[in-house]
Order: structure tokens, then C-alpha cells, then sequence
């Protein structure tokens, strides 16, 4: 319990919402909306740590969230700049038409 | 209390199931800058679980972060590709139901597998100061020294990456 909230219901939300994101990762043709969704996965992992930390006063999870956090801003900014990348040569971002390395 | 519930429980029910809404409508909203607004709007409301969870700098961090900086930056890269409509290609019906199934199978064996954890080895209860800016400091510079230069060199090389990813051409 942390203020009266078991958790179980941590556990449930920090799923739900990751497989919302896996279901946009799977469902979606638009690479930037792909991207979103990983962030979105990344999120749900990062609450359950802060659950955790909490649960049992340990701060260490916590500033395992904050290296989560820059990685998750390094890789958005390598992400974005190879799909700005590709959308100047191949004018398009849609993950069916770019399904080869080769194009 | 409320209906036998305390005002955190409450406060917990409601963001749980906001951050889900805006979760679905990220990835059901046609629009990318919609679902990038409705991202923006999910973060907010994982900032209000960290408040809850005594991590007050966290939440701080997150929303700088995430909604300061990541987002706006998804949207920079939107409006320059001019991605700005509504009739985008959509999967085919077959594959969306197919994502469904497996999300929803994957979504089953986590809550089975979750279900055995009720048990779990609970040392201490809430109230708690670790999320404070000076106990988080402590420990981030005196235990976590050493990934913390690591990660500054990892954004070292994500900015010369990208910049270089990014240019037109490499003379």
C-alpha cells in the first residue's frame, strides 16, 4: 500500500498502458506516431519504478527513471533526425512503404 | 472520504483512468499533432501519479522533460514534414485486428502473471522524503557518480549524431 493505494493497481495501470503503446507500435503506419508509442511504453516502465522506489523508500529507483529520461531524449533526437532524413530523400515516413534498407 | 475511498484513491482512480484515455486516443486519434497534443496531455497526468507517489521532483523533471522539450520537438518534426492531415494511410482492417489480439493476449498473461505478486516483500509504507531534490542528489552524486558522466557523454553523442545525421550533406 503507498497512501492507501495497493500496488496491484500500480502493476495494472503500468500494463494497461504499456500495451497500449505495443498495440499503436503494432496498429500504426506513421513512424512518428510509432515513435510516440515507444515513449509511451517507456512511461509506463518508468511510473512502475517510481512505484517501486516508493514502496520500499529506496531512492535508487528513482534515478534509475532519470537515466531512462535521458536516454529516452537521446534516442528522440537521433530517432527524429534520421526520419527527418528520410522523408528528404524518400518523401515519405509510412513504415509499409519503407519495409527495405534498400530503397 | 468519499464513498468509503480516501481523497488519494480518488485522485488515483481519476488519473488512472485519464492517462488510459489519453493513451487510446494517442494511438486511435488520426491526426499525428493530435496524438502529439494527446501525449502531451498522458505525460501530464503520469506527472500528477509521480506527485502522488512523494516524488516531487520527478514530476517536475518529467514535465520539463517530456512535455517541455521531447514533445515540442515531435511537433517541430510534424510541421516540417507536413504531416498535418487527417487522411493518412491506415493499415488494413485484417492487421489492426490482428495488433488487437495480440496486444490483448500480451495484456493476459501480464495481469495472470501479476496476479501470483500479491505478496510481495513490503519494507516500508509511504510518507516518505526520498523524492526530495536533497536525498535524490545524494544519492545520484555519490552512488550514481559514475552513469551520470556516462549519460552526459551518451547526450555528447546523441547532439553530434544527430547534427550530422541531419545535415543536408557532409562535405
Amino acid at each position: 500500500m503507498i497512501n492507501g493505494i495497493s500496488i496491484n493497481y500500480y502493476l495494472l495501470l503500468s500494463a494497461v498502458l504499456f500495451i497500449i503503446g505495443a498495440v499503436g507500435v503494432m496498429a500504426r503506419r506513421n513512424s512518428i506516431i510509432i515513435f510516440m508509442c515507444i515513449e509511451l511504453m517507456l512511461n509506463a516502465v518508468n511510473l512502475l519504478l517510481v512505484a517501486f522506489s516508493t514502496l520500499h523508500n529506496d531512492a535508487s529507483g528513482q534515478v534509475f527513471v532519470f537515466f531512462i529520461m535521458a536516454v529516452a531524449a537521446a534516442e528522440v533526437a537521433v530517432g527524429l533526425a534520421i526520419l527527418s532524413m528520410i522523408y528528404r530523400n524518400v518523401k515519405t515516413i509510412d513504415t509499409d512503404i519503407l519495409s527495405n534498407l534498400k530503397n | 472520504m468519499l464513498l468509503g475511498y480516501t481523497i488519494t484513491q480518488w485522485l488515483f482512480g481519476i488519473l488512472s483512468f485519464l492517462s488510459i484515455m489519453f493513451g487510446l486516443m494517442v494511438v486511435f486519434s488520426r491526426n499525428p499533432v493530435n496524438s502529439v497534443l494527446y501525449l502531451v496531455l498522458t505525460f501530464f497526468c503520469i506527472a500528477g501519479h509521480y506527485l502522488l507517489l512523494n516524488a516531487q521532483f520527478l514530476a517536475v523533471v518529467h514535465i520539463v522533460v517530456y512535455a517541455g522539450a521531447i514533445m515540442v520537438l515531435f511537433l517541430f518534426v510534424i510541421m516540417l514534414m507536413d504531416l498535418n492531415h487527417d487522411n493518412e494511410p491506415q493499415k488494413t482492417w485484417i492487421s489492426k485486428i490482428i495488433a488487437g489480439i495480440a496486444g490483448g493476449m500480451l495484456l493476459c498473461v501480464l495481469v495472470g502473471s501479476l496476479k501470483g505478486s500479491e505478496q510481495l516483500g513490503i519494507s516500508q509504507y509511504g510518507s516518505s522524503q526520498i523524492g526530495m531534490v536533497k536525498n535524490l542528489g545524494k544519492v545520484l552524486f555519490s552512488e550514481f557518480l559514475f552513469p551520470f558522466e556516462i549519460a552526459s557523454i551518451l547526450l555528447l553523442a546523441a547532439l553530434v549524431g544527430s547534427i550530422m545525421i541531419g545535415k543536408k550533406e557532409i562535405k
